[in-house]
């Protein structure tokens, strides 16, 4: 598997706070990667280095083999990297098929295309992904009457008719009912196994991101601690101290 | 069926309003005139105001330099009546486009509140420039070239061009909202930064609405200049207190980021204000502002935004 996000010696600093410190990580084409880390560990600060929010003080970001650590947000995103947020983002004032509509990807579009309107093609794939996250029955309705973890489930399809390359996302089932969220681990999984969408996926539910990453990263205090296997992970003591609190 | 069916009875309803009106009523074709102005107004306010989520106290600008471009044009083309009206109001339409395409970019990365403040001054600077520009007349304004018709027949003809123009802009933005590109401004004003994470050229699509914002309100001013006669750069171009001002009142009134909202608001706010003007004179002004208060008091959503709430808590 070739390297799809590489990571090398990101450093971040809010003022006089270090979110990230020589950061490096590689996402391999095709995997699912977790990252984990104890809150205010960088962890965030990291995906927003890699999508564009903000510049980064030094290191860099590869994609695909090309620099993206100077691109902007909407450039990033053009290239194939989406991302989702720790809180919802959808469009509150748009019924959930137009929050779809709008998700094609953009990277050829142009004015004139922008002019035209939705093919029925682009409209049966926004309603197949709809039904896919188990939303179908709700896709008349404005996506701001929709519950928090609905919001969720609506912006992981939105990411998905954006059909990108890479798939970060921030903590995907904080918040989400507990019997649903087998469900959407299940879904996690079909993306990256029939859509070929690899994923970066922030978690603080243990037991998810071990059932779901092939490999893990753990951030701690804004430098990366430890690497390795979901089970390697598990018994490294320095990831237990850095969790429990323990010196 | 049944929608399509009341949107056609609507549209010839409409039509043969339009039409007749300066027939069967002559004695307000000038005020009825002003109605498809006041709808213009609205509609294109909303485009950026209700559709995109950027307010613009400031779109009258775009108003103003058409008017001024087709007085120019029309004062110094040497062209006859006809053809310098209408080499004017295309001059009047591609400049404020211009200027929407050239001040865009800048001032649309602006967003919430300082956007609207900052749009403001837009049309402070522009009222001020043109009263002390010599060229364009500065405070004494430009005076429209002579009507070669009939007498009864100019207030008509202005009037059949500003309905026509209405109709355009209803028709163009129905078909802007039904575009990806209607999508994409809705996304913008939902959720600019989710927008952005989703790769839409947000800046591309934000630019190119605002201009066709302008282009309409360009080409509006070159038949208004010539219905008043005399370009006044604070009272009738840069107008931002009075027209500035409706516009966003009347989209508001009407329900902003719908169709039709700003077409209801505009004819409500109009009528009423003629109103006032007719049986409260000498206390219009007052009425306005108590209007303006209870507009954004009670109806806050506009008034299709207060129908549909009816129909939702009555089912």
């Amino acid at each position: 598997m070739s390297t799809l996000l590489e990571v090398r010696g990101v450093s971040k600093r809010f003022g006089g706070v270090v979110a990230n410190r020589e950061v490096s990580l590689d996402v391999p084409e095709g995997s699912i990667t977790g990252l984990i880390g104890p809150n205010g560990s960088g962890k965030t600060t990291l995906f927003n280095s890699i999508a564009g929010t903000h510049p980064i003080d030094s290191g860099s970001i590869r994609f695909d083999g090309h620099e993206i650590s100077r691109l902007r947000v909407p450039q990033v995103a053009r290239l194939g990297i989406v991302r989702t947020f720790q809180q919802t983002h959808v469009y509150r004032g748009m019924d959930c098929v137009r929050n779809m509509q709008i998700s094609t990807p953009h990277s050829g579009d142009t004015l004139l295309s922008m002019l035209r309107e939705s093919t029925a093609a682009e409209t049966e794939r926004a309603l197949q992904l709809l039904d896919f996250v188990g939303l179908y029955g709700k896709r008349m309705l404005p996506a701001g009457d929709l519950s928090f973890g609905q919001q969720k489930l609506l912006e992981f399809a939105m990411a998905l008719m954006n059909a990108p390359r890479l798939l970060l996302l921030d903590e995907p089932t904080a918040g989400v009912n507990p019997v649903l969220i087998n469900g959407l681990v299940d879904r996690l999984k079909r993306a990256n196994a029939e859509l070929g969408i690899t994923l970066l996926v922030i978690e603080h539910n243990m037991r998810v991101i071990m059932n779901l990453a092939s490999r893990i990263y753990c951030l701690a205090h804004g430098e990366m601690l430890a690497e390795g296997s979901p089970a390697t992970i598990r018994d490294d003591p320095r990831v237990v101290d850095a969790y429990l609190g323990a010196t | 069926m049944r929608k399509s069916g009341r949107g056609v009875a609507a549209a010839i309803a409409v039509a043969v309003t339009g039409l007749a009106l300066p027939w069967i009523v002559p004695s307000i074709t000038t005020q009825a005139a002003f109605l498809w102005l006041m709808i213009l107004f609205s509609l294109t306010w909303d485009i950026n105001g209700g559709q995109m989520g950027y307010n613009s106290f400031g779109n009258v600008f775009f108003f103003g330099v058409g008017v001024y471009a087709c007085a120019l044009v029309q004062r110094d083309s040497g062209l006859s009546y006809y053809a310098g009206l209408g080499a004017g109001i295309g001059a009047g339409a591609l400049a404020a486009a211009l200027s929407a395409l050239v001040l865009g970019p800048a001032m649309l990365a602006i967003r919430g509140h300082y956007f609207a403040i900052a749009t403001l001054g837009l049309s402070i600077v522009a009222a001020n420039v043109a009263s002390a520009w010599e060229y364009i007349g500065a405070a004494s304004g430009i005076a429209a070239p002579l009507f070669p018709g009939a007498i009864g027949d100019r207030a008509k003809f202005f009037y059949y061009l500003l309905f026509a123009l209405a109709v355009l802009t209803f028709l163009l933005v129905r078909r802007l909202y039904r575009s990806r590109l209607g999508l994409a401004i809705n996304a913008i004003r939902d959720d600019e930064d989710k927008a952005e994470a989703m790769g839409l050229h947000t800046t591309r699509y934000k630019v190119f609405a605002w201009s066709i914002a302008a282009l309409l309100l360009g080409a509006a001013g070159g038949p208004v200049g010539n219905l008043v006669g005399f370009i006044d750069p604070n009272d009738l171009a840069f107008a931002g207190a009075t027209f500035g001002v409706w516009m966003v009142l009347m989209a508001v009134l009407g329900g902003k980021g719908t169709l039709w909202g700003p077409v209801i608001g505009a004819v409500v706010f109009h009528v009423t204000q003629e109103l006032f003007w007719t049986w409260l004179l000498g206390w219009q002004r007052v009425a306005m502002g108590l209007l303006i208060v209870v507009i954004v008091v009670f109806f806050p959503t506009g008034i299709l935004g207060w129908v549909a709430r009816r129909r939702t808590t009555a089912a």
